[in-house]
């Protein structure tokens, strides 16, 4: 479904956020983007959005080469992969039901359709009581919640969170994680950057671990990596000892 | 209508720029409607002078009628009169009371008797008058002669004055204020940088973010012509009374609703033209 076939992309400072990295995520995979800050999380997520292009290398989404896409269709590309933003993102003159159906009315769909659709999705993450308030109203889950809605507002095939519990507490946190695994079962691929280990550690899903823009690890899920279930226990607790580092 | 929305949030979160924008607008057009009242009037005013009699030969009391005649037959035969009409003492008194209908004072002072007979000679050419009016004043009968020539020459250079000076404000105005429309465009534009750059993230195309700022701009010059229309329309009906009078019988077409109306339809296209331009040169220099 998505695949990065030897991505590099250095900065116009010269400083590398990628560096040759070729990886694949299939239809319906839930994969954990672990590494620590500056290793190149966010600016492969940027990349899968075209928000940035690679200097070098090819990215595809379901065979579309999205590093040759024109510019004037990226709103299509965008439309099929919903993205929670780090810093979420939201327009905060606006509440959130307003900015969960915006990207429903930037593409001209009827207002009484988006309207219902808008409130189904946060009846869904469970946000229907809060959506006639502003961001500033919410709390950090609850905002959470809301930047997921809106990222799902067009049921897309992908869910790109970048750090969707960064800074809330440990309940909540799992209470988010819940809900992008619950988005998950229903068919959605998601690739969750995340520094929280905690979380990565205590599902069972495949973790790509990138360190100064390559990849240093991608511990597949073990049901979906016959040769990774004959690992013996040993190394796959200093897999994950690494991935704590 | 959701672009319509859009683009009235843009204007009422930032009412003063809004505010410096509309007045800009309002003014260019106001120069721009009053130029045009002013230089179509005058033009009016010529030719109608030039189609008109040029030279009216007022005769002596007691003048026959035969001896009219004679200076008419004389002048038509010179090859240079395109019309001559002659206007009795009854004609002349006609006029007289028209003119000053609404001024019964200057009716009782005045009958047909104390008016001259005259002819009216028009020619074909302007340069022709000076020898009509030798001809005329040739004549024992003839007792005075009004001679339009250099009043027209001096409309004429004055019209031409005030096209020039009409067209160099005309011209000043629309830059500035199609730089103004456009600095606060560009100013709207980087305020909303942020929140632009979060709806392209969420798909949004690049015309749906244009948009509000190009109606934006059309609004401002829409607005300021036809506000600034309506100035002008106040004035040309509050100085009507005063110029018809003082016109008499200049058929002035720019106090009729037609050129009125026809001026606003012109201003309107314009306006569109502008605020669309000065916002589309925004959008492509801030939206990049």
């Amino acid at each position: 479904m998505i695949r990065l076939v030897e991505v590099t992309k250095t900065y116009g400072t010269g400083a590398s956020a990628l560096s040759d990295v070729t990886l694949s995520v299939e239809k319906g995979e839930f994969v954990f983007l672990v590494g620590p800050s500056g290793s190149g999380k966010t600016t492969l997520l940027r990349l899968l959005i075209k928000d940035m292009v690679p200097t070098k290398g090819t990215i595809f989404l379901n065979d579309i080469n999205v590093t040759a896409l024109p510019s004037g269709k990226t709103p299509q590309l965008r439309k099929q992969i919903g993205v929670v933003f780090q810093d979420l993102k939201m327009l905060m003159d606006r509440t959130i039901f307003e900015n969960i159906l915006l990207p429903l009315e930037m593409a001209g769909v009827d207002h009484n359709e988006a309207a219902r659709k808008a409130k189904d999705i946060a009846r869904q993450v469970g946000i229907e009581a809060h959506v006639e308030k502003f961001p500033v109203q919410l709390s950090g889950g609850e905002l959470q919640r809301a930047a997921i809605a809106r990222a799902l507002v067009f049921s897309p095939q992908i869910l790109l969170a970048d750090e969707p519990t960064g800074n809330l507490d440990n309940t909540t946190s799992w209470e988010i994680v819940k809900l992008l695994q619950d988005i998950n079962q229903m068919g959605t691929t998601v690739i969750m950057a995340t520094h929280n280990l905690d979380v990565v550690n205590s599902l069972d899903k495949r973790t790509i671990e990138l360190e100064k823009g390559k990849i240093v690890k991608d511990k597949k899920k073990p049901t979906d990596d016959k040769k990774h279930e004959k690992k013996s226990d040993k190394s796959e607790k200093e897999d994950e000892k690494g991935v704590e580092k | 209508m959701k672009t319509a929305k859009t683009t009235w949030k843009h204007m009422r979160r930032s009412p003063y720029q809004s505010m410096a924008a509309v007045f800009m607008t309002l003014l260019t057009f106001f120069i721009i409607s009053l130029v045009a009242t002013v230089v179509v009037s005058l033009s009016q005013i010529i030719s109608y002078f030039e189609s008109s009699p040029k030279v009216t030969a007022f005769f002596k009391e007691g003048t026959q009628q035969s001896s009219i005649d004679a200076l008419a037959e004389s002048l038509k035969s010179s090859g240079k009169v395109s019309s001559v009409k002659f206007v009795s003492k009854e004609e002349a008194f006609k006029r007289y009371s028209n003119w000053n209908k609404d001024n019964p004072i200057l009716l009782e002072l005045v009958n047909a008797d104390v008016l001259p007979p005259s002819l009216e000679i028009s020619t074909y050419k302007i340069e022709d008058l000076d020898d009509i009016a030798k001809i005329i004043k040739e004549s024992s009968d003839v007792s005075d002669v009004v001679f339009l020539k250099d009043v027209v020459s001096s409309l004429i250079s004055w019209t031409d004055a005030v096209r020039k000076i009409g067209l160099a404000l005309v011209i000043v105005f629309s830059v500035v204020c199609f730089f103004v429309i456009t600095t606060i465009i560009g100013f709207k534009i980087s305020q909303k940088r942020e929140e632009i750059e979060i709806m392209r993230l969420l798909s949004a195309t690049s015309w749906y973010i244009r948009w509000p700022f190009l109606l934006e701009g059309i609004f401002y010059g829409l607005f300021g012509a036809i506000t600034g229309w309506i100035l002008t329309f106040g004035l040309v009906l509050y100085t009507k009374p005063f110029l018809l009078s003082f016109m008499k019988d200049v058929p002035l077409v720019t106090l009729t609703p037609t050129f009125l109306f026809a001026l606003l339809a012109i201003e309107v296209g314009l306006a569109i033209l502008l605020g669309a331009v000065a916002s589309f040169m925004a959008v492509l220099r801030y939206l990049k």
